[in-house]
């Protein structure tokens, strides 16, 4: 076994339940080593909601809640204002963060609250045996759309930038060290940071949204689809755009806004 | 050289190590893990670079790489 991988997961509850092949492993290590190199596992709390990805901080060695479906944000927000000292990381999944908690993805990125937002993207409602979810592509065929979907798929990473939030990357399961870095970034910078990585699901997806049913291969696709997204290049229109996507260091964070105008009061009361 | 185990609880056999070593030291073999489906094989351990991008990329932390970076032996 990982030295460092005994070192953070509960061994007594292994095997992990995810599929050979599944992507949150990746993310559960990336997530492991970030952790490491910054030296807060003392201080890092973790919040996730329902679904294959809410799995992922279940079997470390940290303080986590595993809350209701779609309300990790919600959770996470409370957490952070009871106790601002901890370092928030949320799991979510695309169905989980977009479709039933979209509400509160939202008005998290338009307070700026200091969370670090993980949403593990693999374009299916994986644990509930495959059904469309909003980031499943157009014409993919899933149990709920047989004929193809006809849905427009909604972009996390555009929503969260258009609401405000003040950091936004996208990579995926074949970038890990890159995703390590924009874990570290996340977790450091002073704000709503979303981090949507693009995973795969040999099993549910497979070859009806990718094209592909091997883990290996579609994470080849993945690094051949995808384009490097750095300020002023242009990006051939088929490929999608990953990298960081927004950091503005500037914007006000909530809980600091929130301090701000108690403090104002307490001198106009004098 | 690097010392390379490959842990027979953890292992679930999806052979994404086979596709991510730069060096192509692990291949298919015979041999069970406890899930059921057949793990890889680390043969060429002598070439190992120690990128450590199968630790990275192993989705159950199976794998662990021991040794140091080779220095250019030109």
């Amino acid at each position: 076994m990982n030295k460092l991988y005994e070192k953070y997961i509960k061994t007594d509850s292994l095997p992990t339940l995810f599929c050979p092949g599944c992507g949150n492993g990746i993310i559960q290590m990336a997530a492991i080593n970030a952790i490491e190199n910054l030296g807060i596992k003392q201080d890092v709390a973790c919040v996730s909601g329902i679904g294959c990805s809410a799995w992922i901080p279940c079997y470390l060695k940290l303080d986590v809640m595993h809350t209701l479906h779609g309300r990790a944000i919600a959770f996470a927000e409370g957490l952070k204002f009871a106790r601002p000292d901890k370092k928030v990381i949320v799991f979510t999944g695309d169905g989980d963060c977009l479709a039933i908690g979209g509400n509160h993805l939202i008005h998290a990125a338009r307070r700026n609250i200091d969370l670090t937002v993980i949403m593990v993207n693999n374009y299916i409602y994986g644990m509930t045996g495959g059904q469309k979810s909003p980031a499943t592509p157009k014409g993919s065929m899933t149990k709920t759309s047989p004929f193809g979907s006809v849905d427009e798929v909604i972009d996390g990473c555009e929503l969260v930038m258009a609401m405000g939030a003040s950091y936004v990357a996208r990579w995926t399961t074949a970038h890990p060290v890159q995703m390590e870095k924009a874990i570290r970034d996340g977790v450091s910078h002073n704000g709503f940071s979303f981090i949507e990585v693009l995973a795969q699901c040999p099993v549910q997806a497979g070859k009806n949204v990718y094209g592909e049913k091997d883990a290996a291969s579609i994470m080849r696709n993945f690094k051949n689809n995808t384009y490097i997204y750095k300020e002023g290049v242009e990006i051939p229109k088929e490929k999608i755009r990953v990298g960081t996507l927004k950091h503005n260091k500037n914007a006000k964070e909530y809980i600091d806004k929130v301090e701000w105008v108690m403090t104002a009061r307490e001198l106009e009361r004098r | 050289m690097a010392k390379i185990t490959i842990d027979k609880v953890c292992c679930k056999g999806c052979d994404i190590c086979l596709s991510v070593c730069p060096k192509k030291i692990f291949v298919r073999s015979k041999k069970r893990n406890n899930y059921g489906t057949n793990m890889p094989d680390a043969q060429n351990a002598d070439e190992c670079v120690v990128c450590r991008m199968c630790e990275r990329m192993c989705p159950d932390g199976a794998i662990n790489v021991e040794g140091e970076i080779k220095e250019n032996e030109a």
